[in-house]
């Protein structure tokens, strides 16, 4: 009711910026559509060794992603925006891994996870990708073999500075109905 | 049964095919016939179908790349055999030349040996005659060659590196800036 009365308090005669300042809030759309979605990652997990155990524990209670709004976990790319790519990728996967990436809608970040999915790790062999990033476009990679669950975080952490930096400029317009 | 005992009666119930049975061991109590490839299903016919020795499972079918150990041919297809009458077991390696790697199938006699035949067939490339649906069962069919074949290079002939490669949508205009 306070903000009721105060309203009705305003001066009729005040300019348009008097009479809107205590009930609005100006910004730019970048930093209202930036802070959404920063704050609202939903990850898509592509956990597929021991990293997605680790990933599983930073989504559990104990280390609860959820204070950085991301405890949403997407398994339909159709819904997601950040790829967790936690473990190692061998050839068969691969394809199945850009497919998924593609299905994603943008605007879409990955976190490549661990030694293994950054860079093939130990697995120096004829059936292991070595590294993602070499046909995916990965924005954080986190160390570790596996990262600690504060690695992941932080690697999360480091997403959302990136998105922070970011501007619906950069995409491309809405191309509904047409090709 | 001693494996000594069970070795005697396995020779005599293979007597027809004598010629084919290369050597035989006994390593732990567990007794293993080294024979050549080319009467496979009448060797395992005989052993499965003896009332004494009554083989009726097939626990394992693999296979061995003799290329640096040595050994009469290149390749050995490998046969766990269980009875589950008499409770013994038996080993046949069936040696398969390098330049004509075949075998004839043992599918009709245990239903087991298909998906494991498919294993051999991928991985070490020997080609099972006679064998319903001889496809590669865990290599994707863009690998070439038979990867645990032991010339087969560790990092292989660059099928890790093939894949198609995907940009990001949004174009030049997205440029992150660098983190602090």
């Amino acid at each position: 009711m306070g903000i009721e009365n105060k309203a009705q308090t305003i001066d009729s005669n005040a300019s348009m910026e008097e009479k809107i300042k205590s009930n609005v809030l100006t910004t730019s759309v970048d930093q209202a559509v930036n802070w959404a979605r920063k704050n609202s990652l939903w990850p898509m997990p592509f956990g597929t060794a021991c990293c997605g155990i680790e990933m599983m524990a930073v989504l559990a209670s104990r280390f609860d992603i959820a204070r950085f709004g991301a405890e949403a976990i997407r398994f339909s790319p159709r819904q997601s925006d950040l790829m967790i790519v936690a473990g190692r990728v061998v050839n068969k996967m691969m394809p199945i891994l850009t497919r998924i990436y593609e299905q994603m809608p943008d605007p879409k970040w990955v976190i490549s996870m661990g030694a293994c999915a950054s860079s093939g790790g130990v697995f120096d062999t004829y059936a292991v990708v070595q590294g993602i990033d070499q046909f995916l476009p990965v924005d954080v990679y986190v160390p570790g073999c596996p990262p600690r669950p504060e690695c992941l975080m932080d690697g999360l952490i480091k997403i959302q500075r990136l998105v922070e930096r970011d501007s619906v400029r950069y995409y491309p317009k809405a191309t509904v109905g047409k090709d | 049964m001693a494996p000594e005992e069970l070795r005697d009666q396995a020779l005599a119930a293979l007597t027809d095919y004598k010629d084919t049975v290369l050597s035989t061991k006994i390593f732990h109590g567990q007794l293993t016939l080294n024979v050549t490839g080319e009467k496979i299903i009448e060797i395992l016919t005989a052993l499965r179908d003896t009332p004494e020795l009554a083989f009726n499972y097939l626990s394992d079918l693999t296979a061995v790349d003799h290329l640096e150990i040595g050994g009469p041919e290149r390749f050995a297809v490998v046969y766990h055999l269980v009875s589950f009458d008499h409770n013994h077991r038996i080993v046949i390696k069936a040696f398969v030349p390098e330049n004509n790697p075949e075998i004839h199938s043992a599918t009709a006699l245990w239903g087991t040996a298909d998906w494991q035949e498919r294993e051999v067939w991928d991985l070490y490339g020997i080609k099972f005659i006679g064998h319903p649906n001889l496809t590669r069962l865990l290599n994707p069919e863009m690998i070439t060659g038979h990867p645990l074949r032991k010339d087969y290079p560790l990092r292989g002939y660059g099928e890790r590196d093939t894949h198609r490669r995907v940009e990001r949508e949004i174009g030049s205009k997205y440029k992150p800036k660098k983190l602090d």
